[in-house]
């Protein structure tokens, strides 16, 4: 699958408590979650994302607490790929768990800015700057972890 | 090559002999926890997904700690949604008000969790229970979905740090100091996905509680789970308390580490995190002078009877600074029990402070306590990140209840010693 879009920017340490505030946890409908989305780190995000975005961070995104309604958040709010040069664990296994696509790739962080436009091929992990046309190559999930993104999550994936 | 605790009790749980870092496997739990927050979104994914049963009812405790007493419509809804599964899939562990206690509180002092145990929770800070010398960590609510149907999780084998902890601590140094030093030395990704495990001469001036207070912050350096060895300590702990039998698990001698840090407690001065992260630490000649408008002493991280204990030897015969709201939160009502009993709440409500039921509440910005714009907290909670604990723009230091409660007395951030 391929996802393409205009790029988030945000820096080291974002943490489950900005990208959905818990005042806000007392539902769990996915679109109000994602009119919430970033609030406290970015009050234009939710103005301004569109379908098929893409964030990009530097190291430790979604620290903090282990809600699901983080990736939620994001996932419902039309992003389309989390690209950053590290993930907090238990927001890692929550993405992977939802269905939300992430990426570590470095390299892509450091030469990617806020407003480039960015594809990539989430199987092979190839990482398209559209704007300069730069390209980068991302980690492949282990077979393990893969196998239950392909099975469309960790729910499905255990019902065989 | 050997195996640290951590590893060792994930192999145990796998059916394996060994496992080694970065190895993935499946493992049989001992608990499945969740939250008011992180259970109703694994109770509609566990429902969608058409699982016939709980596979092991007796191994999931829900605990309604967040937002309770319900805080608005949504919150009671919520609860309603959890309480209606746990009565129909027959989880007995489901705590609710009268009840319940913070979760992380609640499960050790029930005796649902254990040595050598292993436990998911959805919910950051499950990393607590090692304190007990149990395997114990963080996931989301689809991870405690699975967890309750298949009474199973899947982990990657965490690499660890270890800490050697040595001397016995200093005048008013407790565990949240300790911890607190080590994640300003590490950082709030120092430990990402691996183990902290906790050893040292050190360990045996360390009680429960304080044990408790260091593995629950654990996941604020990225921790996968922080650990400590099983000692009398412990023992004393689980012992007539602790359903299960306890299982020891030792690091073998050439285990391997990827680092190993040395802490000297005896050294340790009181330990604050500014804002807005845990590993923004500070120690007392580089606090300047931080005027506060409210303390809150609670939390899984420091709502224990000795948390308590501290800040009614730190409040007895003074008064809270006129302009700071102190507000005591005991974790469980146990605790709560034990403290009325022992007169601390005739120390608290006499100093001016007020004494809430237990609840997470205001650590994470849900009720009794919320910050206005431009309002400071000190508070014995984990987190300081951007409107934490209430509007975008206020600020929360996170400190010991020494700290904490000698703050409350001088209206600015004071240690102990500042304001006899």
């Amino acid at each position: 699958m391929t996802v393409k879009g205009t790029v988030f920017r945000y820096k080291s340490d974002v943490d489950t408590d900005v990208i959905i505030p818990a005042r806000y946890l007392n539902t769990t409908s996915e679109q109000e979650l994602a009119s919430h989305c970033m609030e406290d780190i970015d009050k234009d995000f939710v103005k301004k994302v569109k379908k098929g975005d893409i964030i990009v961070a530097e190291d430790n995104f979604g620290c903090g607490s282990s809600r699901e309604h983080a990736p939620i958040a994001i996932k419902a709010s039309g992003i389309s790929l989390v690209i950053a040069n590290s993930f907090a664990r238990i927001f890692y296994r929550n993405s992977i768990n939802i269905g939300l696509p992430i990426l570590e790739c470095p390299e892509a962080v450091k030469n990617i800015k806020a407003g480039d436009v960015v594809s990539c091929d989430l199987a092979k992990g190839e990482i398209v700057n559209e704007t300069t046309g730069q390209t980068f190559k991302a980690e492949p999930f282990p077979a393990f972890i893969q196998n239950i993104i392909d099975k469309g999550g960790l729910l499905k994936s255990i019902q065989g | 090559m050997g195996m640290t605790m951590s590893q060792k009790i994930l192999a145990a749980h796998a059916g394996l002999e060994s496992v080694k870092a970065g190895q993935l496997i499946n493992a049989q739990l001992d608990m499945v926890l969740g939250n008011d927050i992180t259970s109703p979104v694994a109770v509609k994914e566990f429902e969608k997904a058409n699982f016939p049963c709980v596979k092991c009812p007796e191994r999931v405790s829900m605990v309604m700690d967040h937002f309770t007493p319900n805080k608005d419509i949504k919150a009671a809804e919520q609860v309603k949604t959890v309480r209606n599964f746990a009565h129909k899939y027959g989880v007995e562990n489901f705590f609710d008000v009268g009840e319940m206690g913070i979760e992380h509180a609640l499960l050790p002092e029930k005796g649902l969790v254990g040595a050598g145990d292993l436990v998911i929770g959805a919910d950051s800070h499950t990393c607590t229970y090692g304190a007990l010398g149990a395997f114990s960590t963080g996931v989301g609510s689809t991870d405690m979905a699975a967890g309750m149907m298949s009474n199973q999780c899947w982990f990657k084998v965490p690499a660890a740090i270890k800490f050697v902890l040595k001397n016995k601590p200093a005048k008013y140094i407790c565990g949240k100091d300790i911890i607190l030093h080590i994640i300003g030395l590490i950082g709030v990704d120092g430990a990402l996905y691996k183990s902290m495990e906790f050893v040292g001469d050190g360990v045996q001036y360390l009680s429960i509680d304080d044990r408790f207070t260091i593995c629950n912050m654990a996941i604020e350096a990225g921790a996968k789970n922080g650990i400590f060895p099983v000692d009398d300590v412990t023992r004393e702990y689980l012992n007539g308390r602790f359903r299960r039998e306890i299982r020891v698990y030792e690091a073998d001698p050439d285990a391997e580490y990827e680092r190993t840090i040395e802490v000297d407690l005896s050294a340790l001065k009181p330990t604050v995190a500014f804002p807005h992260l845990p590993e923004n630490t500070r120690t007392p000649e580089a606090w300047g002078e931080v005027k506060i408008d409210q303390v809150v002493i609670g939390s899984c991280t420091n709502g224990h009877i000795s948390d308590l204990r501290i800040a009614a030897d730190i409040l007895r015969g003074k008064h809270v600074a006129k302009g700071v709201r102190c507000i005591v939160i005991p974790a469980t009502n146990t605790i709560w029990k034990q403290a009325m009993h022992e007169g601390l709440f005739d120390v608290f409500i006499d100093a001016g402070a007020v004494v809430s039921t237990p609840t997470c509440g205001p650590c994470l910005g849900g009720h009794m306590g919320i910050l206005a714009a431009g309002e400071r907290a000190v508070a014995t909670t984990n987190r300081n990140f951007v409107g934490r604990m209430g509007h975008v723009d206020s600020e929360v230091y996170l400190a010991s209840p020494y700290v904490a409660a000698a703050s409350a007395v001088a209206g600015k951030l004071a240690t102990p010693s500042d304001i006899q």
